[in-house]
């Protein structure tokens, strides 16, 4: 009982974050592809509740920031005018969940764009950019594990329950696609793509790829998993009675290797996340004004940007609460789940 | 306390042991050449005297692939060979006019096709071997070789013939022209005198290509240049020596080079260059962006940086205009037509707002630019030209003249559609290896998006861009920049002739596709033969103005020349044009400070 808490606490941890991600237009304050050139890289806004006087408001503001004469990128504190924070405010258009069109943001101020967490070179926001390129990097995590385990599944189960000459074959081919270098397979393959690519084209190709070159580990615990299963006794009795493969395999065996998938789950979305997000910091994943969390980061591969601008490393802080919550979940599934071996592997195994 | 002194002591009894001996081993050697000889007819370079001694170190974005000025066809390679190679005219960075080199004077006949050019006394190549008229004779015959593939031999056609070189005595060679040449004297400039004793031969026997490399031994290369080839570490550096038979003294009659040694380092990239010079393993840095630039402004202590003012770079994003005839694909030929429109393309130009690519992409530091010339050629700027601010509806109401309107999209943005009702949808290319590029790009494609175009941004590696422009021309438009070579456009007369291989909306014409280009090249066609200024800048103003008026380019904006130097480097006067702080390398010296003495 206790241990199905500590499973709950992580699902519910990770059903917050990725609702904040999946409304992304409703908790981001403007377009992430909107650029306020005006403001390029503006220091994120701090949120008063004293004023310059020491008197308390009761609803946050903010101040505007100017650039200092003469500079680019320097800006300071007007404390000449306070913006209060409005909550549920109309601004730009967006669609929730993909689908129902909507002008509600959770905050916003009238006259005056807030930062908070700064902007980029083009003056974007990098809240709205953060919150929306959750979306495309989780998204991108989540159907990358879907494609890895289901493959993984069909490839192991078959190996396991029929062994013998397949079962070689299959687990020769994991092996060779165990010792591929990934991170240079999604090169080629990227640079095999036409030209221009839509983002949304773009963002399946890097999904299906991901999904694909992976499914060699889950296909060989499954394996193990089958491989013992199909000797237990309750098997053995139902092939007694007749049963057919399919059932088998379907009933009795599939079902043995459910906690081992969800762990493996929950063990290979956060290492896609990041995999999406390697081939967008290098430039090979969804095409700009896109934002995605590897694009976010992309423009610290600048000397001038990484000892300048400290806001632009925000985004890798943003991804430590979903890494540990999946992480967290997989420990605890572990622990609830059957003594089976689990491999692990640590997340920078990818890069 | 002892052993402490005791060191010192010692250190300056083995110096005064080393010292004559050092003297008694160099002295004399290094004295011929060093004291002035009467027969030598030296150039006398004012600005302020230094002193000689120090080795200064300087960056270099990746190795040069040779240091022979027949072949060299890469940046580093020339950047290097620039200050190891001299010519007979030179154009001052500084003033951007010629000004006597290796030639002390020149003549040039009435008609315009004669040029007459008499050599200094006693100049002598950095191994000590005199130069003459003969090597003159020898240098223009093996630039003009057809089988030698030189670089330099295009400029030397003249009215479609080849300069006839002739010599007159020891100090006085006669160049002949077939048709007179607007450029004039500037055409010396940068070709370098070649070696007769040492080439001579390998000529003969066709092997011109194979010399020269990096790892040639020092005494198998030699040029008329301040600095001469020491040590070359594969990967690592390139270490040049002063040159003691150099051609120019200071003020007070000190041979320069000021500098013994000259040291290029190998640097992978523009951030390990910054990285370098902030730490102080580099004197001068030169080429740096924007970005860099306040970085290495804000931390500054020990060095300076400095805004040479606007240079020769200029920004462009052009459409594909080529006509590949039945090989086009129907997508490309619907794109096309959109392109081929002058007002599609002018609202484009219209569309750009360039002031926020300077500030953007430059951080303020650069112009915004509507023509060819760039504004650090400050000569052969028109000024008639018209600069308009950015106007949407001014580009609303030209896409409307050409028949395109506008729809509803699925989010309730609007969408250009041509007259068939097809959205207007392409894809800029830009080098993944230039940032400032990329940025450009990515606020064209904003600014597009507001006139209802999708517009897709698709970085390449700069090969394979530059493949795809201009020879397999499957693209539908680029952001490219060029930087011209020198302050005279005719620098950069492959950009504006239809023939050329950089005229890169359409390259490599056999005959001029529109009229305007043809009017263009009619008009470049005849600067080349003005004689003077006066006729040659109207000329090329009208030509800027046909470009302006039919946007084959669109120029969004050019950079200024950022450099930076350490305080101790004297007489640094960085300059517009390559090479921006090595121009006048024979010049820069240290300036003795207790932190020098150390090195």
């Amino acid at each position: 009982m206790r241990l199905r808490r500590s499973v709950a606490k992580w699902l519910v941890v990770l059903g917050v974050l990725h609702g904040i991600v999946v409304c992304a237009g409703f908790f981001a304050p403007y377009d992430p592809a909107e650029q306020d050139r005006k403001s390029p890289y503006l220091p994120p806004m701090r949120v008063h509740v004293v004023d310059e006087e020491g008197h308390f408001h009761a609803r946050p503001f903010v101040y505007a920031f100017r650039l200092r004469q003469g500079t680019f990128d320097q800006y300071e504190e007007d404390a000449a005018r306070s913006y209060p924070l409005r909550f549920f405010v109309r601004g730009a258009r967006y669609r929730l969940l993909g689908i129902l069109p909507s002008r509600l943001h959770l905050f916003g101020a009238e006259d005056l764009r807030i930062y908070l967490l700064g902007t980029d070179a083009y003056g974007r926001d990098q809240l709205s950019r953060l919150v929306f390129g959750g979306q495309v990097s989780l998204l991108a995590g989540l159907l990358g594990a879907g494609i890895t385990l289901s493959l993984g599944l069909c490839i192991g189960a078959v190996a396991g329950y029929y062994g013998g000459w397949r079962d070689d074959v299959l687990m020769r081919v994991a092996e060779l696609f165990l010792a591929l270098p990934w991170l240079y397979l999604l090169f080629a393959v990227r640079a095999f793509l036409p030209l221009t690519v839509r983002p949304l084209a773009a963002f399946f190709l890097i999904v299906a790829v991901i999904g694909e070159v992976g499914w060699a580990r889950p296909a060989r615990l499954v394996r193990a998993v089958v491989l013992s299963a199909k000797e237990r006794d309750f098997v053995r009795a139902a092939r007694g009675f007749g049963a057919k493969d399919v059932y088998l395999l379907r009933w009795h065996i599939l079902p043995e290797t459910g906690s081992v998938l969800l762990t493996q789950a929950a063990i290979l979305v956060p290492q896609y996340v990041l995999a999406e997000m390697t081939l967008s910091f290098l430039g090979l994943g969804v095409p700009e004004p896109v934002p995605s969390w590897g694009n976010l980061l992309s423009s610290l591969q600048q000397y001038s940007v990484l000892v300048s601008y400290w806001w632009m490393y925000l985004p890798t802080l943003a991804m430590v609460p979903f890494f540990l919550g999946y992480l967290g979940l997989a420990s605890s599934l572990q622990e609830r789940g059957p003594a089976y071996k689990i491999e692990r592997r640590s997340l920078g195994s990818l890069t | 306390m002892k052993t402490r002194s005791a060191k010192p002591l010692r250190c300056l009894r083995l110096l005064s042991l080393v010292l004559p001996a050092l003297v008694s081993a160099f002295g004399p050697a290094e004295a011929t050449p060093q004291q002035k000889n009467t027969n030598e007819e030296l150039l006398v370079v004012p600005g302020d005297a230094g002193h000689s001694g120090g080795r200064l170190v300087v960056s270099l974005r990746g190795e040069p692939k040779t240091l022979n000025p027949l072949i060299a066809a890469d940046a580093r390679s020339r950047e290097v060979i620039g200050v190891m190679q001299a010519d007979l005219v030179h154009i001052n960075r500084a003033t951007q006019l010629t000004e006597p080199a290796l030639a002390k004077s020149w003549k040039i006949s009435a008609d315009g096709l004669e040029y007459t050019l008499v050599l200094r006394k006693g100049l002598r190549f950095s191994d000590g071997q005199a130069l003459d008229a003969d090597d003159v004779v020898f240098t223009f015959r093996v630039y003009l070789d057809e089988s030698v593939h030189a670089p330099q031999r295009d400029l030397l056609i003249v009215g479609g013939k080849p300069i006839v070189v002739r010599k007159v005595d020891a100090q006085t060679v006669v160049f002949q022209l077939a048709k007179t040449y607007g450029v004039g004297e500037r055409l010396f400039d940068g070709l370098a005198i070649l070696p007769r004793h040492l080439l001579e031969k390998p000529y003969q026997e066709g092997k011109l290509g194979q010399i020269g490399t990096l790892a040639t031994a020092a005494p198998q290369w030699a040029g008329m240049g301040p600095f001469r080839l020491k040590e070359y570490v594969a990967g690592q550096r390139l270490v040049l020596e002063r040159n003691p038979y150099y051609w120019k003294t200071d003020a007070k009659g000190n041979r320069l080079p000021y500098l013994d040694e000259l040291v290029f380092l190998f640097v992978p990239n523009a951030d390990a260059q910054v990285l370098k010079f902030q730490s102080g393993e580099t004197d001068v840095i030169s080429q740096v962006s924007a970005e860099n630039f306040s970085v290495l402004s804000r931390q500054q202590k020990s060095y300076a940086m400095t805004d040479a003012g606007p240079g020769l770079e200029y920004n462009f994003l052009f459409f594909n205009l080529n006509d590949a005839g039945e090989k086009t694909s129907p997508e490309m030929q619907r794109r096309q037509k959109w392109f081929r429109e002058v007002k599609f393309r002018q609202a484009v130009s219209a569309a750009v707002d360039r002031e926020a690519i300077v500030r953007l992409v430059y951080q303020g530091r650069g112009g915004g630019i509507w023509g060819l010339v760039a504004p650090g050629n400050r000569r052969w700027g028109d000024e008639n030209l018209a600069h308009p601010a950015r106007s949407l509806e001014r580009a609303r109401a030209l896409l409307k003249e050409a028949g395109f309107s506008w729809s509803n999209g699925a989010d309730g943005e609007s969408v250009l559609q041509d007259a068939d009702g097809k959205a207007v949808e392409f894809s800029i290319l830009t080098s993944s290896s230039n940032a400032e590029r990329a940025k450009m790009a990515a606020l064209i494609q904003d600014d597009l998006k507001q006139i209802g175009m999708r517009v897709q941004v698709v970085s390449l590696e700069f090969r394979s861009l530059l493949d795809r422009v201009t020879q397999t021309k499957e693209y539908d438009a680029c952001v490219m920049g060029i930087a011209s070579f020198d302050a005279d456009p005719n620098s950069d007369i492959n950009v504006w002739l239809s023939s050329g291989g950089t005229h890169l909306w359409n390259p490599s014409q056999e005959h001029p596709g529109t009229p305007w280009e043809a009017e263009i090249d009619r008009l470049i066609g005849e600067q080349m033969s003005a004689r003077t200024f006066e006729q040659r800048k109207k000329l090329y103003d009208r030509a800027q103005e046909i470009l302006a008026e039919y946007q084959p380019m669109i120029f969004l904006a050019s950079p200024d020349i950022l450099v930076g130097a350490k305080n101790s480097v004297g007489n640094f006067h960085p300059a517009v044009l390559e090479p921006y702080v090595l121009w006048n390398v024979e010049q820069l010296y240290l300036k003795s400070s207790p932190e020098n003495g150390a090195r």
